[in-house]
């Protein structure tokens, strides 16, 4: 049958076939008999939740993975990607979720160590200028990589990318990290790229994105090939389907009533955090205020300032004392376990390594935030601090059964749960202390959609009971599903955006990109240059 | 000056030429190994099996010149052992560092043992003609060993290879981000070989130089910390070559003008002289440690770090 | 062919104890091929290291006296390590323990009291706590890098003891030997019988490693040093300060290795000399890992290191062995339990070189 297509049309030949592709890590299968057709000149979409699978099944495509089984064919020819150099050569371009660039590097460096031996540092800064302008992606050669937005960051990657000619460019995830004006603009040259010829492979899990730009899609869930469909002919309800595979419920809320009578339980007064680090994001003028029952949801893209703001709330880094309140008294001096004694909790967006310990047991995970707000419950015979093993290990026991915790053993240690365990059990073990002020960075990222949705009804839950909630997110879609009023946060500034309901994502996404203030137009390319030099 | 004459002065410089070659070697080669990512704290180990292995295989052969290239040799493969440990089974590196310089201060005794106190083998200069001639400078510059020599043209080869050529970019890259490079396909383990393996032959050499022409005789334990001084000057030339040329010869001089002073015999006493190159590096390495921004912007990003490829 | 890891889920519980065992046990099959490259018997020269010391009550005695400094140093090297503080200047700690403790016995040595002994020991610790806060107070204040400072100040601490026995300090009826006069009995740590050799420094050590065990496997102090070490961010989110730590433990340890320098001054040698470093300092980090920083195995790495150490004497004596080989065993058991370390987090596979992709055979080993 593959001889025949070869004889018989050759626009009938598909560019990229994948058959039966499996990937095994351990015990997992995180590809099970996939199966992929990309045709030449389309833009097809990857379409999956978080660990259905997508991300693996790429990496085999570009060669830094190596399937278990299954094979791989180039224009009907049986190939394998030992290396990315190789997929490279072959005409496989990538443009990566987490972006695999080099911090302390200038832009050509980067692009150079992806190409061949032929090309030297010099010429690659000229092409890459060149394409850059002709693309409408402006950057500077020179600039070093550690200085850029993430936004700039990600042109990097593209203009790396199509400065290997590529015939197929596989983009994951890559709208997850701009604003919606700026994905607009990406996807006008995503199409470009599709009328030179070219296929793109788009990794996604957001259906209104696939249905605006994707000629077809693969669906894949849990490691297993679902469905190919063609976007435009389906619902979002069924794509929706397909993709989760089982109705998720909807967050019940019931219709906030007006707070303005309520306590200010959270306040942020004209807070300032500067940097020792050269590549860190400067706060500056940051005013908030959060009352009782109140969920506040900070919009804006990665890396404006999101992870400084949280460790500000949390006393991680610490301001004068008048510059922050929690429950009316000024904690901007305090550290983070004062303030979580007056009954404030905080949840990192970083799950391993900042919320929980990787190599310690959970029990342990248990104490690391509760050693002092809970030292009569976890602790005995005062200054020794000896360890109540026995009741730790009971509010353990109810946080992971409250949260339906899935784990392996009775006391894992966190970094073998899943990343939706793993945030299902932090965010219990400070809901558990039913804190009256909670501070959430990024309370879904990476977790699948039951869990994410679970997550999200417990801060609703916790908001109704008058607790203040504070949730900062990437993803715009949980701001605007969650919140009660939304602020944008853009290089380091807070900006009110409004009430939830009365909001667009049009008006959110030209604050997300700077556009919402007088005094600052960005011209993000100069930037760059600026902050290099 | 100091009422030394000019031959006086020109003979100081040499010795601080001499003092100065075994820790910009060393340096040379850890700078090439952080730079990859790696902190090998075994400079130490190194650099005295080098020392034994150079003066025991000059002694044997009669030539201080196979002893030098027998060093490099032990060096590099001593160095392996703590590649096998910390690349390939992943172990910590400041441990296995540990562990390396244990290792070779005992495994040098006992190989050293029956060499001990024997007259060794001094490499002589090479004097270049012509160059050499050169009034002041010239003994100086082209007047001097092999290894010092090598010494001089390896911190700029270093900086040419780092800065300038892909090889040296890759290099980078790999001490910067590991994942990032194994992502865009570049060996990231295999790299880390070749620098660790380029650091212990540095060392090796360094080593060398201690036995065949600054001693020139074997002592057990003989690199007295110079090791861990050439760890000290990485730091200080925050991973730069050329202020690593600065730094070595500012420890030389330190080493040379110690010996100095306690032979015009002030009154200070000798033991505090002798302590005074590990003052000095300590008090470098407090003022280098100020300028947290440049240390930062500098510091290889995974230095330290082991790399696991997910497979 | 490709020796690959694999990350296990859970650490493995077996491995973690029998990881230093599989290293000792390597340990002795390269020790039996070393000897036999020396000409000696394999089994006599392991027979005269490790087993010869432990029939003899007199090496037994020797062992004890020798494990001493190197338990107590190693107890306060673990607090260190467990949190990302690389003291490896104990060395240095040690020596100025001792000299330390000897300044009451050095300038009042007519002093004749009860108070003088524990007098003496406080002074010991004292001294080796501040000598260790030098790079902890420059670690924490400017960043410095503490494994380098440390070690420097090795060299110093050997600079300033030789300058004191030669020359102020000096025994002047010594005929002219370094070192000072002999303590008086009041500031000598007494043995546990008459002319015996092992002191009462061994009941320090015990008690050290009672109580840091429980310390650190009980209480939330415990729990705070391993979590620093383990990951700072996220001890830093639990509220602990890492800078504090670094000087916390850096003063515990400073101050075992100083306890460790002067129970050796004043109740082996009964007098300051130039011999004092000896290396127990560096010793001792082997101790420490090969006990996986845990005090109790600490307990047993301690008198096995020293077991090699009376080894090696008595295989100089016997065989002829240089006792430089004593360093070599300890290095390469240091050696080994690195690389044995490796079993608890990761399982080796044997991977053949991929040469296409629908067959990646990988047979499993170890």
């Amino acid at each position: 049958m593959l001889s025949k297509n070869k004889n018989n049309n050759s626009t009938k030949i598909p560019l990229l076939e994948v058959r039966d592709l499996t990937k095994v890590f351990g015990t997992l299968k995180a590809n099970d008999k996939i199966n992929l057709k990309i045709e030449k000149g389309e833009i097809h979409a990857l379409l999956g939740e978080n660990g259905a699978g997508k991300s693996t099944l790429v990496k085999m495509l570009y060669g830094s993975l190596q399937p278990t089984s299954g094979k791989i064919f180039w224009k009907a020819e049986p190939v394998s990607m030992l290396s990315p150099f190789q997929a490279r050569a072959t005409g496989v371009g990538m443009v990566f979720q987490h972006f695999s660039l080099f911090e302390s590097l200038t832009v050509a460096d980067n692009i150079v160590l992806s190409l061949g031996p032929e090309y030297s540092v010099e010429q690659v800064a000229r092409d890459a200028e060149k394409l850059s302008a002709d693309y409408g992606l402006p950057l500077k050669a020179d600039s070093i990589i550690g200085d850029l937005s993430v936004g700039e960051r990600q042109r990097v990657e593209i203009v790396r990318c199509l400065l290997q000619n590529p015939q197929l460019i596989i983009l994951d995830e890559p709208t997850s990290v701009l604003t919606p004006q700026e994905a607009d603009n990406l996807f006008v040259t995503l199409k470009r790229l599709r009328n030179e010829g070219r296929s793109i492979l788009y990794i996604s899990h957001r259906l209104d994105e696939v249905q605006k730009l994707c000629d077809k899609a693969t669906i894949l869930r849990n490691g297993k090939w679902i469905s190919e469909c063609i976007p435009k002919k389906e619902t979002a309800a069924s794509l929706a389907t397909m993709m989760v595979g089982e109705d998720i419920a909807d967050i019940k809320r019931t219709n906030s009533k007006s707070k303005k009578q309520r306590d200010v339980l959270l306040s942020v007064n004209d807070a300032n955090l500067e940097q020792d680090n050269p590549f860190a994001v400067e706060l500056k003028n940051i005013h908030l205020e959060i009352r009782s029952g109140e969920i506040v949801g900070i919009a804006g893209v990665a890396g404006n300032g999101q992870n400084e703001l949280f460790s500000l709330l949390s006393g991680e880094a610490t301001t004068p004392k008048n510059a922050i309140s929690i429950r009316g008294k000024q904690v901007g001096n305090l550290d983070v376990n004062e303030r979580r004694q007056l009954g404030a909790a905080f949840v990192p967006e970083e799950r391993l390594g900042h919320g929980a310990v990787p190599n310690a047991a959970l029990t342990q995970n248990m104490i690391l935030t509760r050693h002092q707000s809970d030292k009569v419950a976890f602790k005995k015979y005062g200054a020794i601090g000896y360890i109540w093993q026995e009741m730790v290990t009971k509010a353990t026991k109810r946080v992971c059964d409250i949260m339906d915790v899935r784990k392996a053993g009775e006391d894992p240690v966190a970094g073998s749960l899943s990343g939706g365990n793993l945030q299902k059990f932090i965010m219990g073990r400070e809901l558990d202390r039913q804190p009256s002020v909670f501070v959430v960075n990024q309370p879904t990222w990476g977790v699948d959609a039951g869990a994410a949705q679970r997550i999200r009804q417990t801060m609703i839950d916790l908001a109704k009971s008058g607790s203040a909630v504070l949730v900062i997110s990437q993803d715009l879609d949980e701001i605007l599903e969650m919140s009660d009023r939304i602020v944008v946060m853009h290089e380091g500034t807070l900006i009110e955006a409004g009430p939830a309901h009365s909001i667009t994502r049009e008006h959110i996404g030209l604050l997300m990109g700077g556009m919402g203030q007088q005094t600052s137009t960005t011209d993000t390319a100069n930037k760059g240059a600026t902050n290099a030099s | 000056m100091f009422g030394f004459s000019l031959d006086v002065w020109i003979s100081i410089i040499i010795s601080v030429c001499a003092a100065s070659t075994p820790l910009l070697l060393a340096a040379t080669g850890e700078l090439i190994v952080e730079r990859s990512g790696v902190l090998n704290l075994g400079v130490e180990g190194m650099m005295i099996m080098g020392a034994v292995a150079g003066f025991s295989a000059a002694q044997l052969s009669g030539s201080p010149y196979v002893g030098a290239l027998i060093a490099v040799f032990a060096g590099a493969i001593f160095s392996l052992l703590f590649g096998f440990l910390t690349l390939t089974l992943v172990a910590n590196q400041v441990a296995t560092g540990l562990a390396l310089t244990i290792l070779g201060l005992g495994l040098s005794g006992m190989i050293g043992e029956g060499f001990v106190g024997q007259p060794g083998i001094k490499m002589l200069p090479i004097e270049i003609p012509l160059l050499s001639d050169i009034p002041i400078i010239g003994k100086i510059l082209f007047g001097q060993d092999i290894i010092f020599y090598t010494s001089i043209l390896l911190v700029f080869a270093v900086g040419w290879f780092l800065f300038k050529t892909k090889a040296g970019l890759q290099l980078r890259s790999v001490g910067d981000n590991h994942t990032s490079a194994h992502a865009l396909g570049i060996n990231v383990i295999k790299t880390r070989y070749l620098a660790v393996m380029f650091g212990g032959a540095c060392a090796g050499l360094a080593g060398a130089h201690l036995s065949l022409v600054y001693v020139p005789q074997w002592v057990e334990g003989m690199t007295a910390g110079r090791g861990w001084i050439a760890l000290a000057l990485v730091v200080f030339s925050s991973w730069r070559p050329m202020r690593l040329l600065v730094g070595a010869y500012l420890f030389g001089a330190v080493t040379i003008a110690q010996f100095h002073v306690q032979a015009l015999g002030i009154g200070i006493p000798a033991q505090f002289l002798t302590s005074l190159p590990y003052i000095a590096t300590i008090i470098v390495l407090v003022i280098i440690a100020r300028n947290r921004r440049m240390t930062m912007i500098n510091t290889p990003a995974s230095l330290g770090k082991s790399f696991v490829p997910d497979r | 062919m490709r020796l690959e890891l694999i990350k296990r889920g859970n650490p493995s519980k077996t491995f973690s104890i029998f990881s230093p065992f599989i290293a000792l046990l390597l340990t002795f099959v390269t020790g039996a091929i070393m000897f036999m490259l020396l000409g000696k018997n394999p089994i006599t020269g392991l027979y005269t290291y490790f087993i010869e010391p432990l029939i003899d009550p007199w090496t037994r005695e020797q062992i004890l006296v020798k494990a001493t400094p190197l338990i107590l140093i190693a107890v306060g090297l673990a607090v260190c390590f467990r949190s990302s503080n690389w003291n490896i200047g104990a060395e240095g700690q040690y020596i100025i323990g001792g000299m330390f403790g000897a300044i009451i016995p050095v300038y009042f040595n007519e002093w004749d009291s009860p108070l003088v002994l524990p007098l003496v020991m406080m002074m010991g610790m004292i001294g080796g706590a501040l000598y260790a806060y030098i790079p902890a107070i420059l670690k924490s204040k400017f960043g410095t890098n503490e494994i380098l400072t440390s070690l420097m100040l090795v060299y110093v601490a050997q600079q300033i003891v030789d300058w004191l026995v030669r020359g102020p300090w000096r025994n002047p009826a010594g005929m002219g030997f370094p070192g000072t006069k002999d303590f008086n009995e009041s500031a000598i740590l007494p043995s546990f019988y008459e002319f015996g050799d092992a002191h009462y420094g061994s009941v320090f050590a015990l008690i050290a490693v009672i109580l840091a065990w429980f310390f650190l496997s009980k209480t939330i102090k415990g729990f705070e040093i391993n979590i620093i070490g383990e990951t700072p961010r996220a001890a830093k989110f639990a509220g602990f300060d890492v800078k504090k730590m670094t000087i916390f433990a850096f003063l515990i340890s400073g101050a075992l290795a100083g306890l460790a320098g002067i129970a050796e001054v004043s109740g082996s040698v009964e007098k300051l000399d130039d011999k004092l470093s000896l290396g127990y300092g560096f010793t001792a980090i082997i101790v420490a890992f090969l006990g996986r920083l845990n005090p109790l195995g600490i307990l047993a790495a301690g008198l096995i290191l020293a077991l090699t150490y009376i080894g090696g004497e008595g295989a100089q004596i016997s065989l002829g062995i240089s006792d430089r080989a004593t360093r070599v065993f300890q290095g390469l058991l240091l050696f080994f339990v690195l690389a044995c370390d490796t079993l608890i987090h990761y399982r080796f596979r044997w991977v053949k070189t991929v040469d296409n992709i629908s067959g990646t055979k990988s047979g499993e080993g170890t």
